[in-house]
Formats: structure tokens, C-alpha cells, sequence
């Protein structure tokens, strides 16, 4: 396990998407939804400054996000790295992480993106169009899982 | 005699509903301009009582759809002062200055041609010119940007030549609302013996366009940006040009005989409208464009000029709000930034609060990067925008700085 990937065990395990969807179901106004989603943007693992590349950028319209992926041969599991220039986008970036992160190519094959992001009404923010660059992220996500089966 | 906005409001059922439990604050109008019960009616209307496919039903219906039809025309030619077989239909803008640049360019321009568009462009009076040179070896030239958005034209001499085939240009730009001084640029032009196409689409809601008076040879525009429907637009273009021109698409409608040797081409405008067109868009939008020319046109665009210095006023005064572009000549767009704030962030809150702006680089890319921003927010006023509209803007604003 090379440094960056030892960063990598918050979200997905201590903050999960079920505590995701508990926490946001609380909220009423759109402060402390938002507030949330700006803290959960700081949980995730510092992204590697070096990664910061043409290759990892998922571009779009508004905002982009930053990917990278390592595999951990041991556990069998993939690392994801996630980063953007908009904090909130980087709060989508997190959520998407504590279903994601940490996950067998497999359960990241199966996961259902859509539901989840509809139980926290989010669902706007996974838009199939250019916009924020999330959709896109989980797409090339998901791909890279589809490659590892 | 100032706007009577409460009326105009009223005309338009979409701003009384509330956005996410907050009152509608519509300020894309850049993006899209909603639309009068005028319009709305035009298009139920048509569909309830018309809609037949056009110029070959020999029955009612098909004379009532084509006499709608060819009345829309009508309304553009009269809004434009053009004539009506100068006028064609298309599916917006972006289609409009396709069909310029690959049937016009394509076939007027060689190696060694310039074509000359500016900095502050949309992708879609950019990349259609960046095709058909790449085609043809004419070469793509850039009219330079000024610090306050403005276009910088003390080079004009040098880039404007006997080299220039066309100049490509937005009357206003859509992501600074920078007005062109496009009656000079068209002089200069004139002189060099360059063919002059306009984009439109930011301008013919604010004020009067005189395709005459201006004298350029094409001018291009959406109805969905003049509170018409989606998916219709207009290209002008002056009639000798267009008889010149060969077809953009071919198909049914634009044909007039067809052989597997050899086929014709219609008479204008049908010759560049092949298949069979979105009657009903261009029903709303003729409908638009009636209702648009019944409203004191002055008064609206003294209302938008006021709505703009209000809101620039406020903007100037909001602690690290950075206003991009801020032209002397500008129609009513708000383009801006504040420090330490992804543009992103700020628009997805102020949506929270029920305040609808743009972000982002707007499709003019080369523009972001010659302001060396990645994007921007954009406020953008309509004749329906109050003063209220720009203090829930800034209200907003307020909240959303404590907050990030």
C-alpha cells in the first residue's frame, strides 16, 4: 500500500452512504443541506497534487472533477481519489465516494448511482449532461470497474 | 413613457410559481427567455386546430397549417425589415450560422481568404468557421478583446483587409453582454469588400434590428431567446447571396425535381429548408415576435438599461464581487465573479434560494481563457425583471458569502 492509498480509508468506511442518506434526511433548509455537503467535500482524502492532469480531469460544462484510481491487490478493492474546483461539486464528489470507495469492482458494477442520489434528493446534480462533471465521474468509475472484472 | 412590468409579468404564467419553496427569480434570460400566453396560445392553437404537414396537402388542413406557416414568415420579415423570402427557417442560431458557414463560406472561400470573427464569440460562431477553413485553406482571424469586454479595434486596419472574405460577429455577446459596434465594423467591411454575418441571438430581444439599415448580408437568431419556442430559428440572408448559394441539406421540400441524374433546387426561402419544418415553432415564434412589436420597444429597453445600472450599482458595492466585462455599451447581462467562490457553487445556492443565473464559460471558451477566468455567474435581465428581482440577486449573494 503506497502512501497516497493509506489516506485513502475515510469515506466508505467510517462515513457510508447509508449514514449519508440518514444525515441529509434530517435537514430541512437548504444551509444545513448544503453545509453537509460542504463538510462531507473536506472528508475526502487529500488528492495528489501530481494527479492534477489532463488524464484525470472529467471535464464539465460548470465545474470538473479530478479521478484517480488505484487497486488494492490485497483486499481486492479500488481506491478512488477525487477532487474538484468547486466545493460543493466536491461535496457530490464525497458522496459518490462513501458509496464507491473501498468497493470490489463488483459491488461498484452493481451499485445503483441513480436511487441513491434520488433517496437524497440530489438528483439534479447527477444530470446525463454536461454540467457538473459527476454523472461523468461515476460513468468512467464504473467503467474502470467493468475493466477489472 | 416608463414599462408597465406588473403587466408584462402578468402575461407570463411561468414566474408566479416558486423554486424550491422560494419565489421564481428568472435572471437566464441569455439562456432562454420564457414565453407571453401570446405564444403559449399560438401553439396550442395550432395543434389543436391546424396542424397538417405544409405545401402539398391539396386539403383544409394543409392550407390552414402552410397559410400559418408562411403568416410567421411574414412576422420575421416585417420584425427584421427583410423580405420574406430572405427569410429561412431553422433550428436556432447555431444551425443558422452552419448554414452560412458551410454553404456560404463553403463555397466563397479558397486558400489564402481570411475569415475574421472576434474573442468574445459563441462556440457556434467559432467552430462552423473553423471547420470550413480547415476545408477550404482560408485562414480564421481574431478580433482582439479590450479590458473593460469590450472589442479592442486598434488593430482593425491590419486584420479587416482585402484578405477578408467575412467577418463573423455577435451583435451582442452572450456571455458579457457586450453590444458590438457592428454599423462601424459593417463600414470597415464594406470597404474591404467583406460579407458581413451577424449572430443575433443576444440582441433581437433587447431592441429594434433593421437588417436594411444595417446592411450586413446575413443575420442569424433563436426564437427561444425572443420568447418564442424551442427549436426555430431565422436566418436572414440578402436574396442575391442566397440565390447563389448552394443547398445546406438536401431532401424533401427544398427540391424542386428530382432524378436519379440530376435534381433542382426550389425556389427561396424553401431551397434551404429541407424536410419538413417545425411549423409549430415557427407559429410560436411568429406569434412572438407580434407580440414583442405591439410592446413599447423603447420602453424596454430603457427598462433593461436600468434594470443593468441597478444591478452593476449593487455589484460594484458587494465586497470582492470582480463584474466581468464592463463594457460602456452593454444589453442587460451581468456577468461576474467573487473571490475565493467557484462560480458553481455560488449559482447552485443561489437556485436554493430560488434565483435562476448561468454558470460556467458559457460556450465561449477562447474568451474565458483570453479573461483568464474559468467561468463566470450571469444574471441576465428580460422585460418581466424587476428591481425586486436584482435585490433577491444580491440578497442572495449576501447569504450565499457568509455561507462559503
Amino acid at each position: 500500500m503506497t502512501a497516497s492509498t493509506a489516506a485513502a480509508t475515510n469515506l466508505g468506511s467510517t462515513t457510508t452512504d447509508e449514514d449519508i442518506v440518514d444525515t441529509l434526511s434530517f435537514f430541512e433548509d437548504w444551509e444545513e443541506r448544503y453545509g453537509y455537503i460542504i463538510e462531507l467535500g473536506k472528508e475526502l482524502p487529500p488528492y495528489p497534487e501530481a494527479l492534477h492532469t489532463e488524464e484525470h480531469i472529467v471535464r464539465g460544462c460548470q465545474s470538473q472533477v479530478w479521478l484517480h484510481i488505484e487497486m488494492d491487490e490485497a483486499s481486492g478493492k479500488m481506491l478512488l481519489f477525487l477532487d474538484s474546483d468547486a466545493i460543493i461539486v466536491r461535496g457530490l464528489a464525497a458522496i459518490v465516494s462513501a458509496a464507491l470507495n473501498q468497493k470490489t469492482p463488483q459491488e461498484i458494477v452493481d451499485y445503483d448511482m441513480q436511487s441513491y442520489f434520488a433517496k437524497i434528493d440530489l438528483l439534479k446534480h447527477l444530470s446525463p449532461t454536461r454540467g457538473n462533471g459527476i454523472q461523468a465521474m461515476v460513468e468512467r468509475i464504473k467503467n474502470e470497474a467493468k475493466a477489472r472484472i | 413613457m416608463s414599462l408597465d412590468v406588473h403587466a408584462i409579468r402578468e402575461q407570463f404564467p411561468i414566474l408566479q410559481q416558486t423554486a424550491h419553496g422560494k419565489p421564481l427569480v428568472y435572471l437566464d434570460n441569455a439562456a432562454t427567455t420564457q414565453k407571453p400566453v401570446a405564444v403559449i396560445d399560438a401553439v396550442d392553437n395550432y395543434y389543436r386546430t391546424q396542424n397538417s404537414n405544409v405545401h402539398r396537402g391539396a386539403h383544409y388542413l394543409g392550407d390552414l397549417a402552410t397559410a400559418a406557416l408562411e403568416d410567421a414568415r411574414l412576422s420575421v420579415a416585417r420584425f427584421l425589415n427583410a423580405e420574406r423570402e430572405e427569410v429561412i427557417w431553422t433550428k436556432g442560431t447555431t444551425e443558422s450560422l452552419n448554414l452560412v458557414a458551410h454553404s456560404f463560406g463553403g463555397s466563397q472561400l479558397k486558400a489564402g481568404d481570411e475569415v475574421l470573427v472576434s474573442t468574445l464569440e459563441h462556440h457556434a460562431n467559432i467552430v462552423p468557421w473553423q471547420q470550413v477553413c480547415e476545408r477550404t485553406g482560408a485562414t480564421l482571424k481574431v478580433i482582439p478583446l479590450a479590458a473593460d469586454g469590450s472589442l479592442n479595434l486598434s488593430d482593425i486596419d491590419n486584420l479587416l483587409t482585402g484578405n477578408t472574405k467575412i467577418l463573423s460577429i455577435a451583435h451582442a455577446s452572450n456571455a458579457l453582454g457586450t453590444l458590438n459596434p457592428v454599423a462601424e465594423l459593417i463600414t470597415k467591411a464594406r470597404k474591404v469588400g467583406a460579407y458581413v454575418v451577424l449572430d443575433g441571438a443576444q440582441a433581437v430581444s433587447h431592441f429594434s434590428v433593421d437588417v436594411k439599415a444595417l446592411d450586413c448580408d446575413f443575420y442569424a437568431f433563436s426564437g427561444h431567446k425572443i420568447f418564442g419556442p424551442t427549436g426555430i430559428g431565422v436566418l436572414y440572408g440578402k436574396k442575391d447571396l442566397l440565390n447563389a448559394m448552394p443547398p445546406y441539406q438536401t431532401g424533401g421540400e427544398m427540391i424542386e425535381t428530382v432524378s436519379f441524374e440530376k435534381s433542382t433546387w426550389n425556389r427561396l426561402p424553401y431551397k434551404f429548408e429541407a424536410g419538413t419544418p417545425h411549423i409549430a415553432g415557427a407559429v410560436g415564434l411568429g406569434a412572438a415576435l407580434e407580440w414583442l412589436m405591439a410592446q413599447d420597444r423603447e420602453a424596454i429597453w430603457e427598462h433593461e438599461k436600468a434594470l443593468l445600472a441597478y444591478a452593476t450599482e449593487k455589484a460594484k458595492a458587494f465586497p470582492g464581487l470582480r463584474i466581468i466585462g464592463d463594457a460602456e455599451h452593454k444589453v442587460g447581462v451581468l456577468s461576474f465573479l467573487i473571490d475565493n467562490t467557484h462560480p458553481s457553487d455560488v449559482g447552485t445556492l443561489l437556485d436554493q434560494q430560488g434565483v435562476a443565473v448561468r454558470t460556467g464559460h458559457h460556450c465561449t471558451m477562447p474568451l474565458m481563457a483570453a479573461l483568464q477566468i474559468p467561468g463566470t455567474v450571469r444574471a441576465s435581465f428580460a422585460p418581466y425583471n424587476t428591481h425586486a428581482d436584482v435585490d433577491a440577486l444580491f440578497a442572495g449573494l449576501e447569504k450565499i458569502i457568509k455561507f462559503l
